[in-house]
């Protein structure tokens, strides 16, 4: 009797062991593409407002603009401006809001489950995201969520109108609210067009860029510091 | 010298034609600044047109620094004809009015009198320019406040902090009086020539108006030898508006894309103005002026 004891409950504590493994396992692997979004949507909903202090770089080939130092106010759900300190700045069009809240302001998509990849070496959970509304600019959403951390590494949209833009973030200090430290904004620079010269141009013979033909534009900004939760009025976005 | 200088300029400034190109590029500067006050902002948009396509532009762009880039493309072309009026006339008037023969009679050398009317009407020049920089860019500063400033070009758009314009504008303007200056000593080159003041005036626009057509016109034979005209080089003040870049394409606050063109340019005129006037000196020295 003491023998069979002796066998039995380390087989059943075993069994039980790896029954409970592989429940917490399957469980895991279960998240859904939904619920994972879900996830991912209710750490940043922790971030009401901030107000951001940063550099940004356009590196496009036809804008000659030097680094600018920038303020980038958030509020929620969607209020997001871009401020510049003495200067005027050009950015894409839908990429005033490059800004990682933006990408989640709807639930009115169809999340689909793309399997896993990797950015920067991190693994990460593909989505895609197909918008409901026949009406909405988006027309998919490509997401690559680190799964452990919550945080979206990077992503990718396709809009009726402004074309596809990347963004890929890089987290650091802020990761915990789910903010990036460096954000690249890049967008196709195929279809954008240039002023006509109004009057005579001087030409000190410097040779002329080449005009856009399908190639990629990026917006680049580094945060240093952000200012959470301390309250952003209207006045501020301005 | 200084003698014969301030007679000159008091001959220039008590002539009331003299105070039109004031009261022109006053009018000129007022109602460029009245229409962009009222309707800047569809004239932004019509600038920005394309930009606006596809970008959004953020700060603002419509502030006293473009009023004045906007002021500088209009008058900068138009300016020349205001100063050949005075500069044309300098030895032509004299001529006209039978006091030339009386003025070479007097103790001076010829030299000596042609520099004085020189340097004249190049002062009134520099004056004319000053006071479009007060209507042009402080007027409008203080109208408009001050930002970045967006230099729109046909192939590129340079976008400049607003703390590295105001250098650029002096710079500019300071490009700008030499290049008034080698329209005045067009003037004055065609003035030993004529009898009256219409000739020499006529002429100098004509060859200003010849030259910037032959420079505007993209027809490759005239693109070759446009380096030739010195019309292409007045345009050299908007080179202060760009700048060089470092390896990854980003821009560098406080340069100057091409200042060894720039400066070239520069020489070019300073050139044109020495073999102007200096051929003005020449002939005038060996004209038998009492036939």
């Amino acid at each position: 009797m003491m023998k069979l004891k002796s066998f039995f409950i380390p087989l059943l504590s075993k069994i039980l062991l790896t029954s409970f493994f592989f429940l917490v396992a399957s469980s895991i692997k279960a998240q859904t593409a939904d619920e994972l979004i879900r996830n991912v949507k209710a750490k940043m909903d922790k971030v009401n407002d901030y107000i951001a202090t940063g550099k940004m770089k356009t590196d496009v080939v036809f804008i000659k603009a030097p680094i600018a130092n920038i303020k980038s106010y958030f509020k929620k759900p969607n209020k997001f401006a871009i401020k510049r300190d003495g200067g005027v700045s050009l950015l894409p069009k839908g990429g005033v809001s490059v800004n990682v809240s933006s990408l989640l302001l709807t639930d009115s998509y169809t999340a689909i489950d793309a399997g896993v990849g990797t950015v920067a070496g991190t693994v990460v959970r593909i989505i895609k995201l197909l918008p409901l509304s026949e009406t909405s600019d988006v027309v998919l959403t490509t997401m690559y969520i680190d799964e452990k951390n919550l945080l979206i590494r990077k992503s990718s949209t396709t809009t009726k109108e402004s074309g596809t833009y990347d963004m890929e973030m890089q987290f650091g200090k802020y990761a915990e609210w789910g903010l990036p430290d460096k954000v690249v904004f890049s967008f196709n620079t195929k279809d954008y067009k240039l002023p006509k010269g109004i009057t005579l141009e001087y030409d000190d013979g410097s040779k002329k860029p080449e005009l856009p033909k399908n190639k990629k534009g990026k917006v680049e900004i580094s945060y240093s510091s952000y200012v959470i939760n301390k309250g952003v009025t209207d006045a501020m976005m301005k | 010298m200084w003698s014969l200088l301030k007679i000159e300029l008091f001959k220039v400034f008590k002539r009331p034609r003299t105070y039109i190109a004031f009261i022109a590029v006053w009018a000129i500067v007022s109602l460029i600044q009245l229409a962009i006050y009222v309707d800047g902002a569809k004239y932004m948009d019509f600038v920005l047109k394309d930009v606006k396509d596809n970008f959004d532009v953020i700060g603002n762009p419509l502030n006293g620094y473009f009023v004045c880039f906007v002021i500088l493309q209009t008058l900068l072309i138009h300016v020349p004809l205001l100063v050949a009026l005075v500069s044309a006339d300098m030895i032509a008037g004299e001529a006209n009015m039978g006091t030339l023969r009386l003025l070479i009679t007097k103790p001076v050398s010829r030299t000596k009198l042609l520099m004085s009317k020189f340097m004249a009407s190049a002062i009134y020049a520099i004056i004319l320019l000053i006071w479009i920089a007060i209507l042009g860019l402080f007027l409008s500063m203080a109208i408009f406040g001050t930002d970045g400033l967006m230099n729109a070009k046909s192939y590129e758009i340079i976008i400049l902090n607003g703390n590295d314009i105001f250098w650029r504008y002096l710079c500019a303007f300071g490009y700008a009086a030499i290049a008034l200056i080698t329209v005045s000593s067009l003037g004055f080159f065609f003035s030993i020539f004529a009898e009256n003041s219409l000739g020499p005036i006529v002429a100098t626009m004509s060859v200003i108006i010849v030259f910037t057509i032959l420079t505007t016109l993209d027809i490759p034979m005239f693109q070759d030898v446009k380096d030739f005209f010195f019309t292409s080089h007045m345009i050299g003040w908007k080179g202060f508006f760009e700048m060089k870049t470092d390896a990854e394409g980003m821009s560098i606050p406080g340069t100057i894309r091409n200042l060894p063109a720039v400066l070239r340019s520069a020489g070019i005129l300073l050139l044109h103005i020495f073999i102007f006037t200096g051929s003005a000196i020449f002939i005038f020295n060996r004209k038998d002026v009492l036939s």
